[in-house]
């Protein structure tokens, strides 16, 4: 098991992401306010926050699946603009895990795996097949490499969708909530991965209720609500010394059941 | 209440054979024919008018039947008339191709089927050297057709017959797909000129009956085509009947689009996949499957509107039929003459069908 002292990030790195000043708007409504945020390269964020806060809306400004209105966000050295060059460069170092998989599934659990690092990094299709095995291994899959996704478990579907999106040999990778589609004796599968995948010294932001995982692998967790970031701290001083009342009361809340 | 037990490996059940009565023939017919007093009752009803039904037919269509003869007067039972198919088969086939070219109309319809096949099939032996051939097919047939390059020219208003159904649907068919597929991605598009385009182009021709759009085909297209292109009757059926095709195709593949989640595209994207390989890879392969009945649908209607060509003068095989049963040498005759004529339509309209089922089982990856 890790601990969060092994590689903690010295902030002084050159960050991996840089957000300042970022505001976003649905039509009139206030999603996200001026959220600033640096992210060290190898750091492990948990971010939590109850339901529409803009957590998911947060995480999908970075890979540009939203479009931000005020700020700047700079992936890996990247501004993110309209610029389609810009966006490409940055989704091809950003891998994301959704929460409802968003497994291809016309495609072999193989072919989901090598399609991005084919088509996308020109990966000759011997090389991509050899990475998304050895992937799979990882994810403890490598057996249903030739099925297609609707014959597998939900859990399998999921540990599949992250070891698509390392096939493509991210620097960075965002979970938006990605065991909570899972019945309860999937999720420890795929948080053991993901755990696994923290150790490699993986960038992550990870959006989840799990509090288990925050405390084990998180360097930092983020507490969001009405769309701006309330408190922030490591694991250990989030959990047992909250400072702000949201955080308290939606700790109680979370962890009453 | 309940008494607690357990069971030991003594005692366990042991697996045993499902009641004869649900499985074999007998659970088949049970469960398919006779299961419930309504079912039981449509199920005799069915087998009476069978029971009426196809011995009549059998025995008026080929018992009773009359094969040889010159006219109508040869034809005395009581069964049906085939005399004339003698005389008239190449008619209904060519139409009024010149009888001694009609080998070319044949070498163009069986080399139709390895242009085909590696598209409608897998593991076809050579598929990659065939799909070149399949591109260059159109091109192969329509010299083997039209003439040209040493052959005998043959004006397109020769073009007749089932023959000429065939070329006018095989064409509108491969032509309509693509463009339908283009029209409903212009639909969505961003872009609002395309769009625009896009739903005027769809709408304006969906809302106008074929007839209407044939009458009208030698006003329209001599603006967008070359004036001698434009007058030609065979070119100008094919590219409204495509056009109109186009439009009902571009809708059915736009609920097939629809259907497509949301979070398919966005995993797409997250991957750095751009639009047109998100499109070409992801989104388009099972929008497509999904659309197949009703693509299917879409080229078995245009299949049969090609019989509208005789409003612009060109006599398809239901044209020929028509003259025909009004010949007064095989007067009367219309029965059996449209039987024919629909024999024809119905087995290659009932293969499209049959083949698309196909395709869908082969295409399902959903199940278990
Ligand atoms: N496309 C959209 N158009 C308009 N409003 C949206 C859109 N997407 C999200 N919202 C709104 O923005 C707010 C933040 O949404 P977001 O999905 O980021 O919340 P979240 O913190 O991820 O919540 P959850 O825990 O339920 O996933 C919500 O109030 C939501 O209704
Ligand atoms: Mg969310």
């Amino acid at each position: 098991m890790s601990t969060t002292e092994d590689h903690a990030p010295t902030p002084s790195e050159n960050p991996a992401i840089e957000i300042e000043g970022l505001n976003k708007w649905y039509g009139s409504f206030h999603v996200l306010r001026d959220i600033n945020l640096d992210v060290a390269e190898r750091e492990r964020i948990v971010i939590c926050g109850p339901s529409g806060s803009g957590k998911s809306t947060l995480i999908r400004c970075i890979n540009r699946l939203e479009e931000h209105q005020e700020g700047r966000i700079i992936v890996d050295g990247t501004r993110l603009t309209n610029d389609l060059k810009n966006i490409d460069a940055v989704r091809r170092e950003v891998g994301m895990v959704f929460q409802s998989f968003n497994l291809f599934p016309h495609l072999t659990v193989l072919e989901n795996c090598t399609l991005a690092p084919i088509w996308v990094r020109k990966t000759p299709k011997a090389e991509a097949e050899a990475i998304a095995m050895e992937y799979l291994e990882r994810v403890k899959i490598p057996e249903q490499a030739l099925k297609f996704p609707g014959q597998l478990s939900g859990g399998q579907q999921q540990r599949v969708a992250i070891a698509r999106s390392l096939c493509m040999k991210p620097k960075i990778m965002l979970f938006d909530e990605p065991t909570s589609a899972l019945d309860p004796e999937m999720i420890k599968e795929v948080l053991d991965v993901m755990v696994d995948l923290a150790q490699t010294g993986m960038t992550m932001l990870v959006v989840t209720h799990e509090m288990g995982f925050a405390s084990q692998v998180a360097d930092r967790v983020i507490f969001m609500d009405e769309g701006q970031i309330v408190e922030q701290n490591n694991p250990d001083e989030f959990f047992n010394n909250p400072q702000s009342e949201r955080t308290k009361l939606f700790l109680s809340q979370i962890l009453s059941h | 209440m309940y008494e607690p037990f357990h069971r030991t490996t003594d005692d366990m059940l042991r697996e045993r054979p499902a009641p004869a009565a649900t499985v074999g023939v007998i659970g088949w017919l049970r469960t398919n024919l006779f299961a419930g007093w309504i079912n039981t009752a449509l199920t005799l009803v069915t087998l009476y008018i069978l029971w009426l039904a196809i011995p009549s037919f059998i025995g008026w269509a080929f018992i009773d039947a009359q094969l040889a003869g010159n006219d109508r007067f040869a034809c005395t039972g009581d069964g049906a008339c085939w005399a004339w198919l003698d005389q008239r088969i190449n008619q209904f086939l060519y139409g009024f191709y010149p009888s001694e070219e009609t080998w070319r109309v044949n070498i163009a319809f069986v080399l139709l089927f390895p242009a085909l096949a590696p598209w409608l099939m897998e593991n076809v032996p050579g598929d990659r050297y065939l799909r070149w051939f399949s591109v260059a097919y159109p091109v192969i047939a329509t010299i083997l057709l039209v003439g040209g390059f040493g052959l005998e020219v043959v004006q397109t208003d020769k073009f007749g017959g089932f023959m000429l159904n065939l070329t006018v649907g095989l064409a509108g068919i491969v032509l309509s797909l693509p463009i339908g597929i283009v029209l409903a991605l212009g639909r969505q598009s961003r872009l609002p000129l395309i769009r625009w385009f896009s739903i005027i182009f769809i709408e304006a021709v969906r809302g106008v009956p074929l007839i209407t759009l044939l009458f009208v085909s030698n006003i329209i297209l001599p603006i967008f085509l070359p004036p001698d292109m434009a007058l030609d009757s065979v070119i100008r059926v094919i590219v409204m009947v495509t056009a109109f095709a186009s439009a009902y195709m571009a809708e059915v593949i736009r609920g097939g689009l629809q259907a497509i989640p949301k979070g398919q595209y966005e995993a797409a994207q997250a991957m750095g996949l751009n639009y047109s390989k998100a499109m070409r890879l992801i989104i388009l392969p099972q929008a497509l499957k999904i659309s197949i009945p009703g693509i299917v649908n879409t080229f078995i209607g245009l299949f049969k509107d090609t019989t509208l060509v005789i409003v612009i003068g060109l006599f398809d095989i239901l044209g020929i039929a028509n003259a025909m049963v009004s010949n007064p040498d095989w007067l009367g005759l219309s029965t059996e003459t449209y039987v024919v004529v629909a024999l024809f339509f119905f087995s290659v309209c009932f293969s499209m069908s049959r083949y698309s089922i196909r395709l869908e089982r082969r295409l399902d990856t959903d199940k278990r």
